[in-house]
């Protein structure tokens, strides 16, 4: 069953846009991937090039305010998740995708634009996870 | 300058991350949740990001150097290894779970958002733990 009433084509399709326009712009002007995971985890690493790390991630941060500048009252959010869970998502996360040296936008955006076999896979078992996460959490627990 | 356009380009991703919805947890688990009320918004947004990027990372491969002039850091692993698969799906029981990747994480951090800050620090925490893990092992 779709839900209808929240699927928003038009503004995900702008919004992948944007991604994906930042995305090209960081491997052409930068050579860097856009991968938020592999940025982060080289500060967490201090990693030499943590300039171009913090700066990019910066913009990420202060993209919730300049919204607010340009557009208007940011969209609403809602967290259903209690503490605990997200204390251990945040974990599951951190680690899981420094081992697969990736997340949604490093495999997920820029390495299947790149058309690589390792994110199609990597892509494709974060997704298949988070099917099972959610219909367990939702569906086999509720 | 190197840095600025770094900042350009992730303050256009952040603000394309909000435009597009998966800012919001509740939407990314509503993506997930295929049993229920599936909301396949956000697979646009992927058709967005991918569509409009394949070309650049064309053009990207075959340059020598950057346009700024640094070298080029793409990945060039190919092998299919038993960590990016047993990764990934840590990674995706977390994401499922709280409805929460790193890039939007890092959205909602700028919200100022508490449920956000508990997520990234979470995170940071699994990525030292990580640091240390691949210590002991080298």
């Amino acid at each position: 069953m779709i839900a209808w009433d929240d699927f928003t084509p038009l503004a995900s399709l702008a919004g992948g846009l944007l991604i994906g326009l930042a995305a090209a712009w960081l491997a052409l002007a930068n050579g860097r991937i856009a991968g938020i995971s592999g940025l982060l985890g080289g500060l967490v690493d201090r990693a030499a090039d943590w300039p171009l790390r913090a700066a990019f991630v910066a913009g990420v941060v202060l993209a919730p305010l300049v919204y607010r500048l340009l557009v208007g009252d940011l969209p609403a959010v809602h967290v259903a998740a209690s503490w605990p869970q997200l204390a251990l998502a945040g974990l599951l996360v951190g680690v899981g995708t420094r081992y697969a040296s990736g997340c949604t936008s490093g495999h997920g955006v820029c390495g299947l634009a790149r058309l690589s076999p390792r994110s199609l896979v990597a892509t494709l078992s974060f997704m298949a996870a988070g099917f099972v996460t959610v219909y367990v959490l939702r569906h086999a627990l509720a | 300058m190197k840095t600025l356009s770094a900042l350009l380009a992730g303050l256009i991703f952040g603000l394309g991350l909000i435009v597009s919805g998966m800012a919001n947890p509740a939407k990314v688990q509503g993506f997930l949740d295929l049993a229920g009320a599936w909301d396949p918004s956000l697979a646009l947004v992927m058709v967005g990001a991918i569509g409009v990027a394949l070309l650049p990372f064309r053009l990207a491969q075959r340059l020598k150097t950057s346009w700024l002039g640094e070298p080029l850091q793409l990945p060039g692993m190919r092998e299919i290894t038993p960590r990016l698969v047993a990764g990934s799906v840590l990674f995706g029981i977390g994401w499922g779970l709280a409805g929460l990747c790193p890039g939007p994480a890092l959205v909602l951090l700028g919200t100022l958002s508490a449920p956000a800050l508990l997520f990234v620090l979470a995170m940071l925490a699994g990525m030292a733990l990580f640091r240390l893990l691949e210590r002991q092992r080298a």
